[in-house]
């Protein structure tokens, strides 16, 4: 290679990559600044805690706050302890070679890759058309169709199984990051396989599985493609109180607001705000969890 | 030592005197020393709490795989009445009745009822006729009077944007990793990390807001084109969330590449920037194709950034700057108002199955594509 | 050998990880109430003798044992034996110290309670003569609450110790239990085995030569996986039967 090209290369080369590295700092700056001055102004208090009025052109976006919240705790319940579970028993009780271990270690990859419309679909046709219309069956003939249909039920467990290849990894995680020489020290000691994980390894393995919650309950709170279909709603009458109640959720507001609202232009504050709180929310859940990693890694650094 | 008598949860307290392994029940004698085999202290005992939670544990955990057979079995049952429909000679007759007879308003009532019937019983027939013909044909119009289920314009769509998406985001995305693994300083590093961990966490609503207001304004101004939102904003807006997939994989392909052949080469006087450029970004080049292949993947998926920013209209044609539909976008803007079982529905659940094939296809490649090219080229070490 | 006094048998015990074949043929008798050392160098398969006798080598995955071990004449291998049980005859120390992140008390106090103990008197008497049988006692007695982690390392391996006494075992297993300790620690340890080993069968694995001359009665010395030579510890030393166990203690070779 000639002297010439030679530098050219070896100049261009490291400006360019360390633009693009650039770029994608400043592109992150640069949404976050969007939201912020586009919603800080209408980001108030009565903002947070009062419905929409005047046919949500005005007031606030509370009812999208609790039915958010609603969804990721139903979500947690579900999810958590069987991606807990299942993160056990991939640690603690499956050989590295054994059929269903492998099984499962792919079904979970699998699952990772899905889409998250593909859910929504799995959520309509399985949930509700299957589960739901079966429910409905059983329980009045057919005749009065309240399961079969979106719910925040259904919308919940959609997303519970989107999220539980987030909770199975971050568990095994944690599992495999407490030292074998503790399990070796109870096993030892005459304890049998599960009172050495009740005893010795899950407690010191639970930083690590609210990490795993917390980032199920970020991915949760931000996916709106398996709910399009599945329990959201753009606007109720009042805050769900059953399950089989619809809800109102952030993600879904934002979207309908900015898209399909009768007056878009007039709505925008709202429509920043209320993505401004959709971001801080996920900001800080995204946050907290690395710095519970972040703390794992130091403590258990002997 | 014989003072520690502990009762255990499982045990009965019988004394055993025989030598006969009694299997049936399990018998525990009090432990002493005196080396005798009259006492079973060492017998196997059936410990049911035991048992049973290794068995629950075990089935819990079967759930994620059923849950995945499951998802396969269910997205394509919604989607199979659309092979069990009439062939498609029915279709292309039903297509030719011409619409003359439908707006002849003067003719007498009983003519307009049989004609409104033959119009009725040619929709039907249509309806029926969503079979392989009709899906990939030219024109996606389900909410019509003759509704047209032609697919083309859809995944025309979904490839236009993913592969805006994906010529845009890879070479940033490739090019910042190997800005982090080579060339920049710490501090450099200390800011990228997080912002790559921010911007993967920034939800796909957010984006496609923040590309619906003023992302497209800005490419509109910058590039000039006539409909503010099309493939290419659409593209661009999809890169954000494909770059964090790209950069995170490539990074650590790279840092996989075993120091003793970054040392080899400088070792030979190659500089630090030809060692990056020439020996480490070839050595991690199947790990940085499987991030690409994923991040094809999520683009190909990818539902909220698309129904924001890309204008929603099924147009065919090969225009970066016209608007597009993609094919999840169809799905999630269109099942919201479907019934239940009719052929739009299950037209629907059939592009989603394909999107799920997809996917599932691209991420098994790119799996099979890490695992087995990367242990073979180190092989050797 | 004359089994009546032996607890430890072990006959043709052989083992191997997948196609490496890591214990080749052993056949030994461990004395009641006498303290057993097992010597050799790196990678022998003393260790992984140790462990066998607890079967602690079941945990690692493709492991495969042959031959029998026999504890009070009763083989620990058979399909109907209860492994926890063996476990709680035959303690465990490890070579870096390994106490639970809880209390010393907890820690103590984790054996009898898995054993079903739960009443406070009880368990507190139990603490208390384990600390003291590991000479622990009058160090820690005044704050039990502290945690295990803030002891020092001699301190923190004489904890592990009271912990295995608390369970009440008949053999203790030492796996190098003082070779991440000073000098002075060590000594502690190598006193404390010479007061257990009246109530205790021990069996020690060191890497150290002069510790299992000053501490062991009995002296096993390993070689690439097989028993070389097996004797009295004084006769191991100063006249030795195998050319290989010569040249190894007067440290020809390492």
């Amino acid at each position: 290679m000639r002297k010439f090209e030679r530098t050219l290369l070896g100049l261009s080369i490291p400006l360019f990559s360390g633009l693009c590295a650039f770029f994608i700092v400043v592109i992150v700056l640069i949404v976050m600044g969007e939201t912020i001055i586009g919603g800080w102004s209408t980001l108030t208090w009565e903002f947070l805690s009062t419905g929409p009025k005047q046919g949500m052109t005005e007031g606030g976006i509370y009812p999208a706050i609790i039915g958010t919240f609603l969804l990721v705790v139903i979500m947690s319940l579900a999810g958590v302890p069987i991606g807990t579970i299942t993160a056990i028993y991939l640690s603690e009780y499956a050989s590295q070679k054994s059929i269903l271990a492998r099984m499962i270690r792919f079904a979970v990859n699998t699952l990772a890759g899905v889409p998250a419309i593909v859910f929504g679909l799995f959520g309509l046709g399985f949930f509700i058309q299957f589960v739901g219309t079966g429910v409905d069956t059983i329980l009045s003939g057919g005749a009065e169709l309240k399961w079969g249909q979106p719910n925040i039920l259904w919308a919940s467990l959609t997303m519970a199984l989107l999220t539980l290849p987030v909770v199975i990894v971050s568990v095994e995680e944690a599992l495999k990051a407490v030292p074998r020489e503790l399990r070796e020290a109870s096993l030892a000691l005459g304890a049998t396989k599960w009172e050495t994980i009740r005893k010795v390894v899950l407690p010191n393995s639970m930083t690590g599985i609210l990490t795993g919650g917390i980032l199920a309950v970020s991915r949760g709170a931000g996916e709106v493609a398996p709910i399009l279909f599945t329990g959201a709603a753009y606007f109720l009458p009042h805050l769900p109180k059953a399950l089989s109640d619809q809800f109102m959720e952030l993600g879904y507001h934002i979207y309908i607001m900015s898209t399909q609202s009768p007056d878009v232009e007039a709505t925008r504050g709202i429509q920043y705000a209320t993505t401004l709180v959709l971001l801080v929310l996920t900001f800080a859940l995204n946050f907290s969890a690395m710095f519970l990693r972040y703390k794992i890694r130091t403590r258990t650094a002997r | 030592m014989q003072d520690l008598q502990a009762p255990k949860k499982t045990e009965t307290t019988l004394q055993s005197i025989s030598t006969t392994s009694n299997t049936t029940t399990p018998l525990v004698g009090r432990r002493n020393n005196d080396g005798n085999s009259t006492n079973l202290w060492w017998k196997k005992r059936f410990r049911l709490g035991e048992f049973l939670i290794e068995k629950a544990i075990t089935a819990i955990s079967f759930l994620s795989f059923a849950f995945i057979a499951l998802i396969f079995v269910f997205v394509f049952r919604e989607a199979l009445p659309i092979f069990s429909v009439s062939p498609a000679k029915t279709t292309v007759e039903a297509k030719q009745v011409p619409q003359e007879t439908y707006g002849d308003e003067s003719s007498a009532s009983e003519l307009q009822q049989q004609v409104d019937e033959r119009k009725r019983s040619v929709e039907n027939l249509e309806e029926e006729g969503a079979t392989a013909t009709n899906l990939v044909s030219k024109t996606w119009q389900p909410v019509s009077s003759k509704p047209k289920y032609g697919m083309l314009p859809l995944v025309v769509g979904s490839l236009k944007v993913t592969a805006v998406a994906v010529l845009f985001s890879a070479p940033i995305a490739i090019l910042a990793a190997l800005f982090t693994a080579a060339f920049a300083p710490r501090w450099a590093k200390e800011l990228l990390k997080p912002a790559i961990e921010v911007l993967a966490g920034i939800p796909s609503v957010v984006i496609g807001f923040f590309a619906l207001i003023a992302m497209a304004t800005f490419l509109q101004k910058t590039f000039g084109f006539e409909y503010r939102l099309n493939a290419f904003v659409g593209g661009i807006a999809l890169s954000l969330a494909v770059i964090p997939i790209i950069y995170t994989i490539t990074e650590d392909s790279l840092s996989r590449v075993p120091k003793v052949m970054t040392e080899a080469s400088l070792a030979l006087g190659a500089s630090k920037w030809q060692t990056a450029s020439f020996v480490v970004l070839p050595a991690a080049s199947p790990g940085i194709f499987a991030g690409i292949l994923l991040g094809i993947g999520r683009a190909f998926g990818e539902t909220m950034i698309v129904l924001m920013a890309t204008g929603n209209a099924s147009i065919l044609s090969g225009d970066l700057f016209q608007p597009v539909r993609t094919m999840s976008a169809t799905i999630g803007a269109e099942m919201g108002e479907v019934v239940f079982g009719d052929t739009h529905y299950t037209v629907l659940f059939f592009i989603g199955a394909v999107l799920f094939l997809f996917t599932f296809c691209l991420n098994a490649i790119a799996e099979v594509f890490i695992r087995q090219r990367l242990m073979k080229r180190f092989e050797g070490q | 050998m004359n089994q009546d006094n032996h607890k430890i048998t072990t006959r043709n015990l052989s083992l191997s990880y997948g196609p490496k074949l890591a214990l080749k043929d052993i056949s030994v008798g461990i004395r009641t109430n006498y303290v057993t050392a097992l010597i050799g160098p790196s990678g022998c398969g003393k260790s992984t003798f140790l462990r066998s006798l607890n079967r602690m080598n079941d945990l690692i995955d493709g492991v495969q044992t042959s031959g029998e071990v026999l504890v009070d004449n009763v083989d620990v291998y058979r399909n109907d034996v209860d492994v926890v049980e063996v476990r709680k005859k035959i303690g465990m120390i490890f070579q870096r110290s390994n106490p639970f992140p809880k209390s010393i008390y907890d820690n103590i106090a984790y054996g009898p309670r898995i054993n079903g103990i739960h009443e406070k008197k009880k368990l507190d008497q139990i603490v208390e003569r384990s600390l003291k049988q590991a000479a622990l006692w009058d160090e820690v007695k005044d704050d039990l609450k502290k945690s295990g982690l803030a002891l020092s390392g001699g301190q923190q391996q004489r904890l592990c110790i009271g912990r295995a006494l608390a369970v009440d075992p008949e053999v203790i297993l030492m796996d190098e239990p003082a070779s991440a300790l000073d000098p002075i620690a060590t000594a502690k340890i190598e006193e404390l085995i010479f007061e257990l080993k009246e109530k205790y069968t021990i069996v020690i694995v060191t890497h150290n030569m002069q510790q299992a001359a000053r501490v062991s009665d009995y002296t096993g010395f390993f070689y690439m996986g097989k028993l070389i030579e097996f004797d009295e510890t004084k006769k191991m030393f100063t006249s030795p039967k195998e050319k290989q166990t010569e040249d190894y203690v007067t440290g020809r070779f390492g």
